[in-house]
């Protein structure tokens, strides 16, 4: 039995027969971590002393015949997610001490069932990229191919993932930091519509656009960590008082007569050939498992890179002033106040955060705001109401979940519009504020892809159905890199 | 030239809810530094404000108090700017789509109703404190006043005089405590003006350059600061010079305001919706409601005091100036005495007492009922008006009842006209030469007679039945 390719449906039937134990179970991943982590730098911290605990809780309540769908299932949770009494530094030099004093309301949802925190995964720096280059502390590699990129933001998660290093993780999604990296790492990779997962404990990017969803080896791993973190919090005022149904429910169902929309927008000029192909293919699986397509168009898509990088970096400009040596974190002592303050910033954040920073500085400036910010929710609003139309006629969207497979490390980190445009796919469903999933869907120059199923406003079920039928009768999903 | 000013007024009021704005951190001030405070007041990375609903229900109180238009649909902003005391370094705020817009708010001036309009009222949260020590090269910080709800009450340039702010002050404070959303305690800061002052010669139509005013805490330095300002400004004016669009702080010890920064060196505050909040929607029933547990406000009362009890404008305003005096003044009026009498004793005893100790009417130990009974006594002529001041006096150190006090000392009034017939006649055959000198038409010795007897019967004779019975012995 190998341990490491298990899901959770399958680690708890074991945990629960005691045919392992919690301990067993957490120092297997714990010693994976150890020997893969140096080659590929997923993991910022691990752990170790805080499991203990953990481990023992969670070992009772097995005992107690008391497990819960969690308990005792080693996850990797990403960096910008509060942990109580544990090192959450964003990746960024600025919070490298930073212990928050408090738990987020996901990974709280997560303790409620006694999982085991395996360790914290690395990021872009304040989940600021789209390759995990612009850590702080380290390139985290892809595990298929270490010389590339893993995707980013949530790029550590999904190389744990992807190299059996945990579980499951949780990731965070703004423009696409959750399905990119589940793409390039060939996992699966969901991002709940906005306000279905508290944020609050989620260090904040972008706050209209930011949503914490899970990144897992199977579909059915996603629906139990979605059940398991969704729901309405007094603490977040954007959370939606919407009931959480069991997302196990409508897996297994037939997917015949499902209609599926291909938005034309979707399928551009400059996309990789082979992607475009596996994707095809994915699509014609799909239909040839009964659903229905019919070709949509999405007409503001082109301006949803440009929207998305007003809108993401001016609420940014101002999330991110708090870190400041005030308080906490990283300070650089000044002749004065304003001296402190501007070695602190200048020092504390890389430089991808810095033109982040002054992006959004410039757009809200008097003088620019009607022309960049207002203008830029402006045009939100239209991509919303592009959805809105397309879903009049289509129950799902299926796109890429990028235009191309994960790069090589180095090769956009001088050249940020490149880079940007990465997440060309994915920043619309954020702007609209709707849930899509990035399901393994073939490969393409020996990587993985990624195909995006997008939903209605918490119709995540409907998107688990279709992927489960997917995945279920392909198996793409268990394919694995060869680390060993 | 003659010149006018133009003036108009922020007023920001600290609600008085038991919990911060975002958070369920205590408001209570004076509290062990930063003593008060959690991860959402600190502004600790992802944490997020959750609306206090009390803060929006005093805020639409107040609007409803002043005139204003309730919002429907309103929303917070970001208003960001870098400093210590704010520890996000942005304050949560309100800017486009205010919780309440119009509204007006009457004050007199020479004795005729002047109506200053009210721009919007919005609410936002506080910032902390910094503790600047010269001891030591840094400074300190409290957050413990971070996310106070404040409201910011803003009129239009409706104000010509420093007297006409300080009375507009004066006029919102009272509602404010009246309806119970401030306590109005400008020395502990839950009141602060900010002022907006320019001049130009009087029939000009166009404004002149503005300066702004800050640090005015109490209604004494409101005046003082804006009678230094117009001064100043209307001195550079006349001197051919220009006025430099400014912040100004205002500076007690000296009476004078110091610039603080320029208009180049203003922040360019980058206000945006704030996307860690819903917008607020505010139906009608929920006005209605509010509406409903509006108490009778200050002007209301004072015009049903002139007409309800014949009191005169000033005594009325006195006693509607803080509704808890008005309601003691109403409850000694419900036990049947005579509101002018109840009227004339609270101002001109009551209130001396407390001012005198800095003290408001909830510390008076002085129960309604109790000066009422003193009243009745001394209608009864049981003591004198003279002796009624004395027992007063006891009531308001000991808190006993009037009647208890009176027999305890021995006050009660001497109207037995045997008696005081008896002390009369005692003192006329005493001072012979005085009785002389008043039957040749001296006859302001009366007072002298009078003054004799009631030191001898310790000012308990009745005053009148003395000057009747003496003028009749004199004769």
């Amino acid at each position: 039995m190998d341990i490491a390719r298990l899901n959770i449906n399958e680690l708890r039937l074991l945990l629960d027969k005691k045919e392992v134990s919690v301990k067993e179970v957490s120092e297997y991943y714990l010693d994976r971590i150890d020997k893969l982590n140096p080659r590929l730098c997923a993991y910022l911290i691990t752990t170790n002393s805080n499991a203990e605990k953990m481990i023992d809780k969670a070992q009772k309540r097995i005992d107690n015949k008391q497990s819960l769908n969690l308990t005792g299932i080693p996850l990797a949770i990403k960096d910008n997610i509060c942990t109580e009494g544990i090192l959450t530094t964003c990746a960024s030099r600025i919070l490298y001490n930073f212990i928050p004093p408090y738990e987020s309301t996901a990974t709280k949802r997560l303790l409620e069932q006694d999982y085991i925190l395996l360790g914290k995964t690395n990021l872009d720096e304040f989940a600021m990229g789209s390759s995990t280059e612009n850590s702080a502390f380290c390139v985290t590699k892809n595990p298929w191919d270490l010389e590339t990129v893993p995707g980013g933001s949530s790029g550590g998660s999904a190389a744990a993932v992807a190299a059996d290093m945990c579980v499951a993780a949780l990731g965070s999604d703004t423009g696409g930091s959750i399905r990119q990296p589940a793409s390039f790492c060939g996992v699966v990779g969901l991002k709940p519509t906005y306000g279905r997962v508290s944020r609050y404990g989620l260090v904040a990017f972008a706050s209209s656009l930011d949503q914490i969803g899970p990144i897992t080896k199977c579909v059915k791993d996603s629906a139990i960590i979605l059940k398991t973190i969704s729901g309405n919090d007094a603490s977040d005022s954007t959370s939606a008082p919407v009931s959480v149904p069991d997302y196990e429910d409508s897996l297994g169902r037939d997917i015949k007569g499902i209609r599926v929309g291909i938005p034309k927008e979707y399928f551009i000029d400059g996309m990789d050939k082979e992607v475009e192909k596996v994707i095809k293919d994915a699509i014609n699986h799909l239909i040839s498992l009964g659903a229905e397509p019919i070709e949509i168009s999405l007409p503001h898509t082109e301006y949803a890179v440009a929207t998305y990088y007003i809108i993401a970096t001016s609420e940014a400009s101002s999330n991110l002033a708090r870190f400041d040596g005030v308080k906490y974190g990283f300070r650089r002592h000044g002749k004065d106040l304003m001296d402190m303050y501007l070695k602190t910033r200048s020092e504390g954040f890389g430089a991808e955060v810095k033109r982040r920073i002054m992006l959004g500085t410039y757009a809200l400036s008097s003088g620019y705001y009607d022309a960049y910010y207002k203008k830029a929710q402006e045009v939100r609003t239209l991509l919303k109401t592009d959805f809105e139309k397309a879903f009049k006629n289509v129950d799902l969207i299926l796109t890429p979940t990028s235009p191309t497979v994960a790069f090589k490390i180095g090769e956009k980190s001088n050249n940020p519009l490149q880079m940007y445009l990465s997440d060309i796919f994915t920043i619309s469903i954020n702007l609209a504020g709707l849930p899509a999933i990035s399901i393994p869907c073939g490969f393409a120059h020996d990587m993985p892809v990624g195909l995006q199923i997008i939903g209605r406003y918490f119709e995540e079920p409907l998107i688990l159905q279709v992927a489960y039928a997917y995945e279920q009768s392909t198996n793409w999903h268990q394919k694995r890199p060869i680390l060993d | 030239m003659q010149y006018e000013a133009v003036i108009g007024l922020e007023v920001h009021a600290q609600l008085s809810t038991n919990t911060k704005i975002f958070c369920r951190c205590s408001t209570n001030f004076g509290s062990e530094p930063n003593s008060q405070t959690c991860p959402v007041c600190l502004g600790l990375p992802g944490s997020l404000p959750v609306l206090n609903k009390k803060a929006v229900e005093f805020a639409i109180k107040t609007g409803l108090a002043l005139n204003s238009r309730i919002a429907s649909y309103t929303r917070f902003a970001r208003k960001n700017y870098f400093y210590p005391d704010l520890p996000k370094n942005y304050q949560i705020s309100q800017y486009e789509l205010p919780i309440c817009e119009g509204g007006y708010i009457e004050i007199s001036v020479d004795e005729k109703p002047k109506r200053i309009n009210l721009t919007r009222i919005h609410l936002e949260e506080d910032a902390g404190k910094n503790i600047h020590d010269a001891k030591n090269p840094f400074s300190l910080v409290d957050l413990n006043r971070t996310g106070v709800p404040l409201m910011e009450i803003v009129s239009e340039p409706d104000i010509r005089t420093p007297q006409e702010a300080s009375e507009y002050m004066k006029k919102l404070r009272t509602i404010l405590r009246y309806i119970e959303v401030c306590d109005g305690n400008m020395e502990q800061g839950s009141l602060r003006c900010d002022a907006n002052v320019s001049v130009r010669p009087v029939g000009q139509k166009e404004f002149g350059v503005k300066v702004e005013l800050k640090n005015m805490n109490s209604f004494k330095y409101v005046e003082k600061a804006l009678e230094y300002e117009i001064k100043r400004q209307i001195e550079i004016l006349q001197d051919g010079g220009k006025i430099i669009q400014e912040t100004r702080l205002f500076d007690a010890n000296s009476s004078r305001t110091y610039s603080m920064r320029s208009k180049e060196e203003a922040h360019d505050y980058r206000y945006f919706p704030d996307p860690d909040l819903v917008p607020v929607i505010i139906n009608d029933e929920m006005i209605q409601e509010i509406m409903s547990g509006l108490p009778e406000l200050p002007d209301k009362k004072i015009s049903r005091f002139i007409t309800d009890y014949n009191l005169t404008n000033y005594d009325a305003e006195i006693l509607a100036s803080d509704k808890y005096l008005a309601g003691w003044f109403e409850e000694v009026v419900r036990c049947g005495v005579n509101p002018k009498t109840a009227a004339n004793w609270i101002i001109n005893e009551l209130l001396k007492f407390l001012n005198e100790d800095d003290k408001t009417i909830s510390d008076t130990p002085i129960k309604p009922q109790q000066l009422a009974n003193l009243i009745r006594m001394i209608e009864k002529g049981v003591i004198s008006g003279k002796i009624a001041k004395t027992v007063f006096h006891e009531m308001y150190q000991t808190g006993n009842e009037p009647d208890a006090i009176v027999t305890q000392k021995g006050l009660v009034q001497i109207s037995d006209t045997e008696t005081i017939q008896k002390t009369i006649d005692e003192i006329l055959a005493a001072n012979p030469k005085e009785v002389e000198r008043y039957k040749n038409g001296e006859t302001k010795l009366l007072g002298f007679f009078a003054g004799q007897v009631m030191k001898v019967t310790k000012g308990k004779a009745n005053p009148q039945m003395v000057n009747e019975i003496l003028k009749k012995r004199l004769s």
